[in-house]
């Protein structure tokens, strides 16, 4: 048990610690390899939690794909990151207050607020037994079955979202020389090679 | 100490409050702006997980799970429009996004 706590304290701190990183980093480099950090530990989280999948999904989603995009187009974009931070501080206090507000709300929230011991009993699905089915099967087993529907949908989002970006992205560009095969192949030898009799002493 | 439902939710109502604020403390840099959200809908889906997982109910998994991939769309999309206007102006600066209403 207190293994369990130690280890949960050590996640959530340097999840914290990590998201601090990510908005006050002077180098958005050093942000998004705080933010793999965050969402590293967050995993470590769903592990605790018992939601092993989710875990994994999050790291290989987040870690694998959507952070080194971030770090792609960070470095890939020519951005004076020095200039990009003046006048920040300015925004400090509102930001300050609002951050302030929200978390008190949200503690006032979860702080008077209990789950009712009957809760359980009306759950839509209820998790089988972890020692009998695993995470990733109870998962599966109702991800498509019951939320086929809503399983393609999600498969539309990314494909629309794919989509969206590569048209958004992709630019014809002019004056570049393109290779192309149905020319090179239709070329005859007449249409290149001309013989000309040279005078002798007399140039082309 | 019994790590509880309370403790997951203390967390993910941290990482969404610091969320906030680099929203408004990075207001000009558009790519910390994005990673912000990212940090904000990761505290969604500790509060959706812890609360599956504490109640028993697949279904916070599940949701979970499509949180996930509007996050995954979304990121590709901002950075795609972050990258055009990139292309356009020279600069990330949004102070002037405006400007794209045409």
């Amino acid at each position: 048990m207190i293994i369990h706590s130690l280890t949960f304290y050590m996640f959530a701190a340097v999840a914290v610690a990590s998201g601090v990183m990510v908005i006050s980093a002077r180098n958005p480099v050093h942000s998004v390899l705080f933010l793999i950090l965050a969402f590293f530990n967050s995993a470590a989280l769903f592990v605790l939690m018992g939601a092993e999948f989710l875990a994994m999904v999050l790291v290989v989603v987040y870690v694998g794909a959507v952070a080194v995009l971030f770090l792609f187009v960070v470095m890939m974009l020519d951005i004076n990151f020095r200039e990009m931070r003046h006048g920040a501080l300015q925004y400090l206090p509102i930001g300050g207050l609002v951050g302030i507000v929200l978390l008190a709300e949200l503690v006032l929230v979860f702080g008077s607020w209990a789950v009712a011991p009957e809760a359980a009993d009306v759950a839509t699905i209820p998790t089988p037994d972890p020692t009998v089915v695993t995470n990733t099967h109870a998962l599966g087993s109702v991800l498509y079955t019951r939320f086929v529907y809503l399983f393609q949908a999600a498969g539309m989002i990314l494909l629309v979202a794919m989509v969206g970006a590569i048209v958004l992205t992709l630019r014809q560009r002019d004056g570049l020389r393109r290779q192309s095969i149905a020319e090179q192949n239709a070329r005859r030898k007449s249409d290149t090679i001309e013989v000309v009799k040279v005078p002798s002493r007399g140039g082309v | 100490m019994a790590i509880g439902l309370a403790h997951y939710l203390t967390v993910a109502a941290i990482l969404f409050t610091l969320g906030i604020f680099g929203i408004f403390l990075n207001r000009k840099n558009v790519i910390i702006i994005l990673m912000s959200i990212e940090l904000m809908l990761l505290a969604v889906n500790i509060n959706l997980v812890a609360f599956s997982t504490q109640l028993g109910d697949l279904v916070g998994q599940v949701f979970a799970m499509f949180v996930l991939t509007v996050a995954a769309a979304e990121a590709a999309i901002g950075l795609a429009i972050l990258v055009v206007y990139f292309r356009n102006r020279g600069t990330i600066a949004v102070d002037q996004i405006n400007l794209m209403k045409g």
